[in-house]
């Protein structure tokens, strides 16, 4: 029996009105990828921030190999070959990719010059080994979502780490880009490194992981060899009920269109892009990354101008010029962004749900506070989002309930048209099940609802229609019943042809 | 337990750093020179603070929608020697509105510049604190502004005055700093600010009008500039063109001894009052131990740049940041 790489025992963590870990005990073996599940908020990423220095423990003691250390800071953690992907993430969106991936030890020539050849040199090597579409120059600020992410994982691979820690990895990859990743996974652990993964997607738990180690509520639930379980089993130990995993198939009545979209285009971001939502019904957009998804989402929001085409809300022609204007003819829209677009993380979780009502939500001159309380308090229960209380700043929830936060701001709107783009990301499966169901039941209460998502169970899961995007354009639309996962794979790669809406 | 107590220590003073350092700063000055706690020097501190602290409460508001404001020195001279010039030309009645108007003319422009145009804030105030310099001179011809008969005008009520046996400027301070207070704490567009300053993307993604709530802030700042000017030229009744000069610093330096951050997002009025009442005692205390009046602009530096460093410090748990 070899020895850990990592043991944490009997972790503690206290912040003030959480308590966040309650006597958790961890380890994790060379060569091993063990999961660590969860619900929203159970403590995961603390854990991992108590590894990686960010947080002291409150109680209990952290090992590497057999050595007991104090990790006081996240330099320190790296020093002893601990790797933090962290899930929120941490660019330098002004900087290019290769001074983020090399930030702070930077090749130096003489007189302390920094030494751009071998930069790019050294840089552009790690990013040939994880088959991106960008180079070392690149600014980061450019990239998308995803492809920042791929700039963390590749700062990961500089270094000689014991340890790799992923926190919700593959929440803002492509189905193409998490395969590098399990490449690079792989590479990792055929090389002895212990592995720390954190997900809240069972397909890719049962995939990649050796081991499955669960929280709930902070408390330590058990360790399973991930060949010896299931998923119902794991889902049992980390929400303490079984899960209904039945689709809404509400086959609800539709009602008028309540959008329609003409031979809309945005210079080369999309073109000739036509379809229409009507009252009660979901539509999916299924697609890369670069289809063009979030800029038809974000011009019909306001914040992108078409270059050409019609937008029709029930049945009347209109110009959104901005988002003050969305919302007021009742477009809602949850960003794809979390945390630069969705939150404002230094301020409390009621002020950010009800920020785009703050000029209704009056009496006289003054906030009506009691009626915000009221709206946070009634998303709280809908959402089970798990905070302290309405005062806790945003930045301090767990990233899953963030998302939450998000969702239930824009739900508290009562919209139209409910536009949602990466809905669950980052969202554990109990919530997400809920979140699905929630979808579902606004459309039957007649909403319209646009969902944009990358991950094919979900957009199986809750549309009536398909759109298959690529490359800026539509290729086909599905009915819920027609459509297979091959032939959604097939339209979203360009391969089958474009249909004609007429 | 030893560590727990540390712990429990730091998150006291995480979260009153600045206060703790105010109270310990009063204990040694009072023990120095006992006056100093005195209520006629608490009032003439209070008092002398009054102008200065009526612009920082409007600086608080750029300073949390994320902008700076360096102009409020210059702005200040401008609005004095505006009030005091048309003050024999047209009366004081007319003279005071007159002198708001040009004042929000020029936070209007400014306004339109970070807010509309989505230009640096340092860079434009640090340019209009020139440009408002030059247009004072030229407005003055390079001459100080006297009022002709100093006796006999109600207009050195707002500097000399009191009501209640309470100082005019204390009165026209604390009753500011009331309303601004509420203005930001509690009204949709308060809300706004803080949005603004704390992830801009987010409030424009939350229909929030990024660039007229900027608008709104440079206004609100001119108007206390204003109020300042008028103090200042109520208190003295004549004027040098560069009555506000420096002014701009020790503002900011008030807001950000508050603890309002200058990345935006984050500050209340009351801590900007503290703010501002930490600055008068410093100067004071420093007068009433008889330290030299130069001397002062050098130990008024140190003691800000210490305040602050124990703020931060008290933040992150530690003295010294570890990427240090
Ligand atoms: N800095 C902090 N201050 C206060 N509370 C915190 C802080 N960081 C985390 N918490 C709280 O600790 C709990 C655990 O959070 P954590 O981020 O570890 O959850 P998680 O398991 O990673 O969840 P998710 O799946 O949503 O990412 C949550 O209730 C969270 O609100
Ligand atoms: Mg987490």
């Amino acid at each position: 029996m070899t020895d850990p790489v990592l043991r944490l025992e009997d972790i503690v963590k206290t912040f003030p009105g959480v308590r966040a870990l309650d006597g958790v005990s961890f380890a994790v073996m060379p060569g091993e990828v063990h999961a660590l599940m969860g619900e929203n908020g159970a403590g995961k990423s603390t854990l991992m921030k108590v590894l990686g220095g960010i947080h002291q423990p409150t109680e209990g003691a952290i090992f590497v190999g057999n050595e007991q250390v104090v990790m006081a800071g996240p330099l320190e953690a790296k020093a002893k070959g601990i790797v933090f992907i962290h899930q929120e993430l941490s660019l330098a969106e002004e900087l290019s990719v290769a001074e983020n991936i090399y930030l702070g030890e930077l090749p130096r020539k003489r007189f302390g010059m920094v030494d751009w050849a071998t930069l790019r040199e050294r840089t552009n090597a790690i990013l040939a080994k994880l088959n991106v579409g960008f180079d070392a120059a690149t600014r980061v600020g450019d990239l998308s979502i995803a492809n920042q992410q791929m700039v963390e994982i590749a700062r990961a691979l500089t270094v000689d780490a014991k340890a790799v820690i992923f926190d919700e990895p593959t929440a803002s990859l492509t189905d193409a880009e998490k395969v590098v990743l399990f490449d690079v996974i792989a590479d990792l652990k055929a090389s002895g490194v212990g592995i720390i993964y954190i997900s809240h997607r069972m397909e890719e738990i049962f995939k990649i992981t050796d081991r499955i180690s669960i929280l709930r509520d902070g408390q330590y639930q058990g360790t399973v060899n991930t060949a010896e379980t299931t998923e119902e089993a794991v889902t049992q130990m980390m929400i303490g009920r079984k899960l209904d995993l039945t689709r809404n198939a509400s086959h609800h009545d539709l009602g008028d269109v309540a959008l329609e979209v003409r031979g809309l285009s945005c210079g080369k971001l999309y073109e000739d892009v036509s379809f229409e939502i009507r009252r009660g019904e979901v539509v999916g957009f299924y697609g890369l990354v670069g289809a063009g998804r979030t800029e038809i989402a974000e011009t019909l929001f306001g914040l992108r101008t078409p270059s050409a085409g019609t937008i029709r809300l029930a049945g009347q022609e209109v110009r959104i010029g901005s988002p003050t204007e969305a919302i007021a003819r009742g477009i809602s829209l949850v960003p794809e962004d979390r945390k630069g677009q969705g939150l404002v993380l230094g301020m409390n979780c009621r002020d950010n749900m009800t920020l785009p009502q703050v000029d209704d939500l009056t009496a006289g001159p003054f906030m009506a506070e009691g009626a915000e309380v009221a709206i946070f308090d009634q998303y709280r229960d809908r959402l089970d989002i798990r905070t302290p209380g309405w005062k806790q700043k945003v930045g301090n929830l767990s990233g899953g309930n963030q998302q939450k936060i998000v969702i239930g701001k824009w739900l508290s709107m009562h919209p139209e048209v409910l536009i949602v783009d990466e809905p669950t990301r980052g969202i554990d499966v109990g919530s997400k099940s809920e979140i699905h169901k929630l979808l579902r039941g606004l459309a039957a209460q007649g909403y319209a609802v646009m969902v944009i998502s990358s991950e094919m169970p979900e957009v199986l899961h809750v549309s009536d229609r398909i759109v298959a995007m690529y490359s800026g354009r539509i290729m086909r639309t599905f009915t819920s019943d027609e459509v297979t996962e091959d032939s959604l794979i097939q339209a979203i790669s360009g391969l089958g042809t474009s249909s004609e809406v007429a | 337990m030893a560590t727990l107590d540390r712990r429990q220590i730091g998150s006291i003073l995480a979260k009153q750093g600045i206060l703790i350092a105010f109270a310990l700063f009063m204990i040694v000055f009072t023990i120095a020179n006992p006056k100093f706690i005195s209520i006629d020097n608490v009032f003439s501190v209070v008092r002398s603070s009054a102008i200065l602290g009526v612009m920082a409460l409007g600086v608080t508001f750029v300073v949390i929608s994320g902008n700076l404001d360096l102009s409020v020195g210059s702005m200040m001279s401008f609005s004095t020697i505006v009030v005091l010039d048309l003050h024999d030309k047209i009366g004081p009645l007319l003279a005071i509105p007159a002198m708001f108007a040009m004042t929000l003319c020029l936070g209007a422009f400014i306004g339109f510049l970070v807010g509309y145009l989505r230009l640096n804030s340092l860079i434009v105030t640090l340019g209009m604190l020139s440009a408002i310099h030059g247009l004072t001179l030229t407005y003055s011809g390079g001459q100080n502004m006297d009022i002709a008969d100093k006796e006999g005008t109600w207009f050195s009520v707002f500097g000399q005055g009191s009501a209640l046996g309470i100082p005019v400027p204390i009165l026209i301070f604390v009753g500011l700093a009331a309303l601004l207070g509420i203005a930001l704490a509690r009204t949709p567009f308060g809300r706004k600010v803080y949005a603004v300053g704390g992830n801009g993307t987010a409030a424009t993604f939350s229909g929030i009008k990024r660039a007229r709530t900027v608008f709104t802030c440079y206004l609100i700042s001119a108007g206390c500039v204003a109020t300042a000017g008028m103090m200042q030229a109520s208190r003295s009744l004549g004027s040098q063109n560069t009555v506000g000069q420096g002014l701009e610093l020790e503002v900011l330096a008030a807001v950000i001894l508050g603890g309002a951050s200058l990345l935006g997002g984050s500050g209340t009025i009351f801590k900007t009052v503290i703010g501002v009442l930490i600055l008068g005692f410093i100067q004071n205390g420093l007068l009433l131990v008889g330290l030299q009046f130069y001397v002062q602009f050098v130990v008024t530096w140190v003691i800000i740049i210490l305040a602050v460093w124990l703020d931060i410090a008290a933040k992150r748990g530690k003295l010294f940041s570890h990427i240090a």
